[in-house]
């Protein structure tokens, strides 16, 4: 080792070097790869509205999934204070998840109103909308979804049917639950049992329940409930709640009613 | 001390010098990304190049890199590695990199990358080090194949996201061992593996490192 590799100058050197070359690197990588990303991201997001909307299939190519999107589906934005339909912002372009950072578009939710453990909810959602035959008329109405599981947050959608009552679809599209026992939310026969259950009932009372050990199908709420996953006990309360949040006064809840009685 | 050739550097790390096996390096991640085959196999890659190319461009440094910094310096590029590949998986296979989420990352913490770039890639030429890293990746990356499958097929009853032995969850007549799906089974069938390596290759059983002393008097084992 000649002393002239270990002063302090070179070793300034060699550390400024190093470093600009791969923050150049890394940056280069960055940037150039940004826009497939952001692609993959918003894909992936129409991807799974559509497939709990019940359109399509399973193996189409992305551009198929972006052109079914932009013909069947339209973005709303929802103003969850008032409980209707806003013009704020650009509904296509907002985004839900970065509004529940910014504190100006959300608030902080007192504990017991915090059952789905998200912290904060932003004032403005954006809901996704199958548009029907008649003018303004709701084929499906799709939610957005999310709450903390066992390990993470689950994020997903809620579609209803035109009755904004008879569940159409439900899934999630994001989380980061046990593969094999929270993570079986993704198993297509778990989903399967979401379509025609009614989520309120004869009063308009939010009643869907994931029950343990099976639905009955001879008890009168058989309509309203469904199995909870096997050996998942935290995940499957989780999914409860967040839908009774969601479902509820502090969520969509306001926005269902003023839609049903025709006022969003 | 002699040079080491590429065959060797490429193929001794497989059986002979596993990373996991022998070396026990990397664990954590062979822990958390084997519950399924697909992950595995993508986080072996991720790996593999990492430490391959984190050990020719240090390689290719290293009469450069001053002693006092060489560890920060080699962190340095091996982060940056990373970063680029979690990008690309980004990028270009978005549902799994969404899987491997904060393991990708991981690499660059991972033992096997650093010790290699300090064991190795410091003393030896760049392409003799290019293929010491992809020996060791290919050695982690056994060990992950085979942790992938035997976890995802006791686990699941599928290989690479196909139903091999249907479930019962699903009408069959399987009924899938939940605990394989879980990070702790990985430490018990890398223990297990262990136990098959140095069963098969007696010269890695290591020495103990104290002796049972015998006993000297009665009053010892009061």
């Amino acid at each position: 080792m000649s002393s002239q590799k270990e002063s302090t100058v070179r070793t300034l050197t060699v550390a400024l070097l190093v470093c600009l070359v791969c923050s150049i690197f890394v940056a280069g990588a960055a940037v150039a790869l940004r826009p497939t990303q952001q692609e993959n991201r918003l894909l992936d997001k129409q991807r799974s509205i559509l497939a709990i909307a019940g359109l399509g299939e399973a193996g189409m190519s992305g551009n198929q999934v972006k052109q079914l999107f932009n013909e069947r589906i339209v973005a709303r934005l929802v103003d969850l204070e008032t409980g209707k339909f806003s013009d704020e912002f650009e509904a296509k372009t907002f985004d839900p998840l970065a509004a529940a950072k910014d504190p100006a578009l959300s608030q902080a939710l007192p504990g017991e109103q915090d059952i789905a453990s998200i912290k904060r909810r932003e004032r403005y959602s954006t809901v996704y909308i199958v548009e029907g035959q008649g003018e303004g008329e709701i084929d499906t109405l799709i939610l957005p979804v999310r709450g903390y599981g066992l390990w993470s947050t689950l994020y997903g959608f809620m579609a209803v049917e035109g009755d904004l009552n008879t569940v159409a679809g439900f899934g999630f599209y994001q989380h980061g639950e046990t593969p094999g026992l929270g993570g079986e939310v993704d198993n297509p026969k778990w989903r399967g049992m979401w379509p025609g259950k009614e989520l309120y009932d004869d009063n308009g009372k939010l009643v869907v329940q994931i029950v343990k050990g099976g639905v009955d199908p001879q008890s009168p709420k058989a309509d309203h409930q469904v199995d909870a996953l096997a050996g998942a006990t935290l995940t499957s309360n989780g999914v409860n709640s967040l839908l009774h949040f969601w479902l509820g006064e502090n969520g969509f809840g306001p926005f269902i009613a003023n839609l049903r009685a025709g006022e969003a | 001390m002699s040079q080491p050739t590429v065959k060797e550097v490429l193929l001794n790390p497989i059986f002979n010098n596993n990373p996991i096996g022998l070396q026990i390096l990397g664990i954590c991640s062979a822990l958390a990304v084997t519950s399924n085959l697909n992950t595995a196999l993508v986080m072996s890659v991720a790996l593999t190049l990492v430490t391959a190319f984190s050990n020719l461009f240090i390689s290719m440094i290293r009469s450069q890199i001053p002693n006092s910094i060489r560890m920060i310096v080699q962190m340095v590029i091996i982060a940056s590695l990373v970063i680029v590949v979690d990008q690309i998986l980004k990028a270009y296979a978005f549902s799994l990199s969404k899987q491997l989420s904060v393991f990708v990352g991981l690499i660059i913490t991972n033992c096997i990358v650093m010790g290699r770039a300090e064991a190795f890639a410091m003393q030896n030429p760049p392409m003799l080090s290019f293929f010491d890293g992809i020996g060791n990746g290919l050695g982690y990356s056994a060990m992950l194949i085979a942790l992938g499958i035997v976890r995802e097929l006791f686990g699941a009853g599928k290989l690479m996201g196909y139903t091999i032995i249907p479930v019962v969850n699903d009408g069959g007549w399987y009924q899938p061992n939940g605990l394989l799906l879980l990070p702790p089974s990985a430490f018990f069938l890398i223990g297990l593996f262990i136990w098959g390596i140095r069963t098969w290759k007696k010269e890695q059983v290591e020495k103990p490192a104290f002796k049972m002393a015998p006993q000297v008097s009665n009053k010892e084992a009061y």
